[in-house]
């Protein structure tokens, strides 16, 4: 079998791509696919603790491509999802102790056992980045509803077509931390703004909620135990990934929810 | 929730901002080549034009600049006055 590699990336640091490969990988896992998550970002690897899987690391990235174990040895696997594993960056090592090449290899012998392997990008362009992109066959790119953001995105789309060859119709986006109240304000990018300037696919939308906050404290992530929007958010982006359509969720934008939260009903 | 200033469009909020500067931002950006090309570029013109014409190359400008909806090449090369070209030779 061969699976699908997903690389997700940002350009910009702090928009949420960690939390995103989280929580995309969980709810593939629920759905039923084999899943790996890889932290590219080596030196400064976080994905293990949004996971809540810090305390299990044995073997790293690194040791997989020096050789020392296989990869299947450095997997942690997840016990709360059937499916769900974790290849954790190393911490001690920088960014130049992998190349290219390396990381295209590890990618290829993932996939011939695993329906997906979700690349957590570093943020940046540089060699992090190219490293984490090369092995890559769809890209999901985080975008917050801010300028810098969005600059950086496209930026990223741009890089991921001609140095990763990824093509742009596997490229997609996922909005993240939008805020409905200021979108109506009109004091906030809305998605059909984004959508508009970079030119690519949507595939979720995620509302800007405390609750990441709170789930990132203890190590869950939220699709894995929420049964919130934003749960249900993320699961909709993973089933869009599988091919399934599902609609956009305009509750925000019908009449009766305008009618809700002029009374305090809705939010 | 009753904001007057709105109903009566007297504020249209800064996402109108964010798009139309993300807009030109980004025209720019997708054009912008790297300075190794630009620097190329800038080397064989300055040859060609030498083969007809003395230039300042000392006072030459040459750069990418976005324009409205557009980006140009912007070049600005000074002929040296002692020039055939300007006696009219």
């Amino acid at each position: 079998m061969s699976g699908k590699a997903v690389v997700i990336t940002s350009g910009k640091g702090g928009v949420g791509k960690t939390t995103t490969t989280a929580n995309l990988g969980a709810a593939l896992a629920l759905q039923g696919c084999s899943v790996v998550l890889l932290d590219a970002d080596i030196g400064l690897r976080n994905l293990d603790v949004v996971m809540g899987l810090e305390n299990r690391i044995v073997y790293d990235l690194i040791n997989v491509i020096d050789g020392t174990v296989e990869f299947r040895k450095a997997l942690i696997k997840d016990k709360r999802v059937d499916g769900l594993y974790l290849l954790p960056a190393a911490q001690t090592k920088d960014k130049d102790a992998v190349s290219p090449e390396q990381m295209k290899k590890l990618i290829e012998d993932i996939k011939t056992e695993f329906d997906y392997v979700l690349i957590d990008c570093p943020a940046g362009i540089e060699q992090g980045f190219l490293n984490a992109i090369i092995g890559a066959d769809e890209a999901v790119v985080v975008v917050t509803p801010e300028v810098s953001s969005v600059r950086d995105a496209d930026r990223v789309v741009g890089l991921l077509d001609k140095k990763g060859e990824i093509p742009m119709d596997n490229i997609s986006m996922l909005v993240n931390r939008i805020r409905m109240d200021m979108v109506r304000k009109k004091e906030m990018l809305d998605v059909s703004d984004i959508e508009e300037l970079l030119q690519i696919r949507v595939l979720g939308v995620i509302p800007d909620d405390e609750s990441v906050i709170v789930s990132t404290n203890k190590g869950e992530p939220v699709v894995l135990n929420g049964k919130n929007h934003l749960a249900q958010a993320y699961r909709d982006a993973a089933g869009r990934m599988l091919g399934q359509d599902i609609p956009f969720n305009e509750r925000n934008h019908s009449f009766v929810g305008t009618v809700l939260r002029f009374f305090g009903l809705a939010e | 929730m009753f904001d007057f200033r709105k109903i009566f469009g007297l504020d249209i909020g800064s996402k109108k901002a964010a798009k139309e500067r993300l807009r030109l931002v980004l025209i720019h950006d997708r054009t912008t080549i790297s300075q190794e090309k630009l620097e190329n570029m800038k080397r064989d013109l300055i040859e060609v034009i030498s083969r007809y014409i003395d230039i300042d190359v000392s006072d030459l400008e040459f750069r990418m600049e976005a324009q409205d909806e557009k980006v140009a090449l912007v070049a600005n090369i000074p002929i040296t006055e002692n020039n055939e070209v300007i006696k009219g030779a």
